[in-house]
């Protein structure tokens, strides 16, 4: 237990509203290996960006918590740095600029000016953003401010990379180019990864370790599902692999047949119990 | 040979693209953006004269626009007689400091300012001078705090009621107070400021505070969330948070309160001078009135257009401001 590199840990959160608290996540355990690359899906509204949220520091659960070698998480800090769905670039900070902000911080001290930019420029390379480097947000396109997003998180060398949907406002082939990227990187890397998604393929093809969780109220992992593909995995190549359509078959039925729900009657029951209000019905919202 | 001709051909062409810029910017102008306003204004001068010619005061007739324009055109000639006079009045008085000096080489020369009437755009200056001392200590004041109430809920929840009690408060009911408060504090042998300044440039900053604090705090408030959380990650340090991530987001929302803190300020100025008898509009209106020649109403109205037009001119100044420190070039501003 204590050697685990990411440890979620009991982790449970209550969110107050008017008709009382509401119980998002209950119980919720899983570990991370260092290096290893981990999806987290669900249905929409059963809580994993809020387990994302938590991981981070952005939000406190209520209880259990979250410990990073062996160091409990309070507050968020550049070591596990975010990715976000919306990209999340300041507007009036060019790419290079924006970037800078958080290696500026981070290698205060460490690194000499010189050894800053030339820093930044590489992480901007390695997301083949170096070409824009000085120009602003609303100048380049949707996929491109997301790989600066995703430069920015990397220049800050986080021991965890947390992703927010982080593909989820892009087009297919956009979407696809920037799974690839983000896969070669994290080899080239070996950088942790915690990859929040709705989108099956995306995390069939991109995790060693899929997290499924059940549907909330008080919603907790269901299953744990570890992809044993060799990688580099190409897209192609897998789409007629009969392993990669197992696994994507297992999370399907997850998603789909259980409904995301494991133990709907005790998590009901317990619930029911905290005399806290449930039957939130259960989305058949698109993934 | 050819490259010679292309290089002719490119000229040419380029010469023609000069040529049509032109034309295209001069027929962009749109002719319903001329001629609307231009009508709006001429239909205004209509109503108002034939109003005007049937109000009859104890001063006279109501003047018309033809009356207000002679009577901005002799505001315009006294000004420049008293210029006149004020050269001659210098001009005097250098020969004989200089005479006084060649007699007595120990002499103490003193140097006397002029101390004729103010003129109409002496006063205007005034006004000026007046209203942008104000804004600008209220604006000192209204941006930090209404930064400090955006970023912290105690300190809004605690600012909040003192915002909306005093917001409302007329500048009338503060001017003897300051007038008071100002007399009783700014004791000095060698006044750099006129009381009647102070006690005028006070109260507009008591009144154009508000809009700036209010429209701050909302702005700081309503910065992206997700914006905020990224600062959080990096764990910006408080004061590089504000300056790299608050003010800029913030920036549209600040010039909107400064635009309307000025509006206010300028409003309250002309009440402003008429009680403290600050040598600016306000003054200018009042002696006039206080004066009622049968010239006081035209030049009362001339300074009824002045006064707008110079609040318009003010406002024009701050989204230049706002253009220049902004972030976002793109965005449509009215």
């Amino acid at each position: 237990m204590a050697n685990k590199f990411l440890e979620i840990s009991q982790v449970g959160i209550d969110f107050p509203t008017n008709n009382g608290v509401y119980t998002a996540l209950n119980d919720v355990n899983f570990s991370i290996e260092k290096g290893e690359f981990v999806s987290i899906i669900g249905h929409s509204g059963c809580g994993k960006s809020t387990v994302l949220n938590i991981i981070a520091g952005l939000y406190q659960a209520t209880s259990g918590g979250v410990i990073l070698e062996g160091k409990e998480v309070n507050e968020p800090g550049p070591d596990r740095a975010v990715v976000f769905q919306s990209h999340a670039l300041m507007p009036w900070l060019s790419v290079f600029d924006n970037v800078a902000l958080g290696v500026e911080k981070v290698f205060k001290g460490k690194k000499s000016r010189a050894e800053i930019k030339s820093w930044i420029e590489h992480n901007l390379e390695l997301v083949k953003m170096d070409h824009a480097m000085h120009k602003m947000p609303h100048e380049i396109s949707g996929g491109m401010k997301q790989r600066v997003g995703i430069a920015r998180c990397l220049a800050m060398q986080p021991k965890v990379m947390l992703m927010d949907e982080p593909f989820g406002a892009l087009d297919a082939l956009t979407r696809a180019n920037l799974q690839d990227s983000v896969m070669e990187i994290q080899k080239e890397l070996n950088t942790t990864v915690v990859l929040i998604t709705h989108d099956v393929d995306e995390a069939v093809l991109m995790s060693d370790k899929i997290v499924m969780m059940s549907n909330g109220p008080a919603a907790k992992v269901g299953e744990l599902l570890s992809i044993d593909l060799p990688r580099p995995r190409e897209r192609v190549a897998l789409s007629k692999n009969e392993q990669f359509n197992f696994y994507r078959q297992q999370v399907l039925s997850f998603l789909y047949e259980k409904k995301g729900v494991v133990n709907f009657s005790v998590a009901k029951q317990e619930n029911n119990n905290r005399a806290r209000k449930t039957n939130e019905p259960i989305t058949e919202e698109a993934v | 040979m050819t490259t010679q001709v292309n290089s002719n051909e490119n000229e040419m062409s380029s010469a023609a693209k000069a040529l049509g810029k032109m034309v295209d910017a001069f027929t962009s102008i749109d002719v319903k953006d001329v001629i609307y306003p231009f009508l709006g204004i001429i239909i205004f001068l209509f109503i108002w004269n034939v109003s005007a010619s049937r109000i009859d005061t104890s001063l006279g007739q109501f003047p018309g626009p033809k009356q207000v324009y002679q009577q901005s055109l002799s505001l315009i000639d006294e000004h420049n007689a008293e210029q006149v006079k004020k050269a001659a009045f210098y001009e005097r008085q250098d020969k004989r400091n200089a005479k006084k000096a060649e007699k007595n080489p120990n002499a103490v020369i003193k140097v006397r300012k002029y101390t004729g009437k103010e003129t109409f755009f002496d006063q205007i200056f005034t006004s000026l001078k007046t209203v942008l001392f104000g804004f600008f200590i209220a604006s000192a004041i209204a941006i930090p705090l209404g930064i400090a109430c955006g970023l912290s809920d105690a300190v809004y929840k605690g600012m909040n009621p003192l915002i909306q009690i005093f917001k409302p408060v007329s500048p009338l009911a503060w001017l003897p107070l300051i007038t008071m408060v100002v007399s009783a504090l700014y004791v000095t042998d060698d006044p750099y400021f006129e009381k009647s300044f102070l006690n005028s440039a006070l109260t507009v900053a008591l009144c154009c505070l508000w809009p700036t604090l209010i429209n701050t705090a909302v702005g700081v408030a309503n910065v992206d969330k997700d914006l905020l959380n990224v600062s959080r990650v990096i764990q910006l340090p408080a004061l590089t948070h504000v300056r790299k991530i608050i003010l800029p987001a913030s920036i549209p929302m600040i010039f909107t309160g400064l635009r309307l803190s000025l509006a206010t300020g300028w409003m309250v100025l002309i009440a402003a001078e008429m009680l403290s008898q600050n040598p600016g509009l306000g003054k200018f209106v009042w002696d006039e009135f206080q004066n009622g020649s049968s010239n006081s109403l035209s030049r009362i109205m001339v300074a009824v257009v002045v006064i707008g037009l110079i609040g318009f001119a003010l406002d024009r100044l701050i989204l230049m401001a706002q253009r220049f420190v902004s972030w976002d070039k793109q965005a449509i501003l009215r």
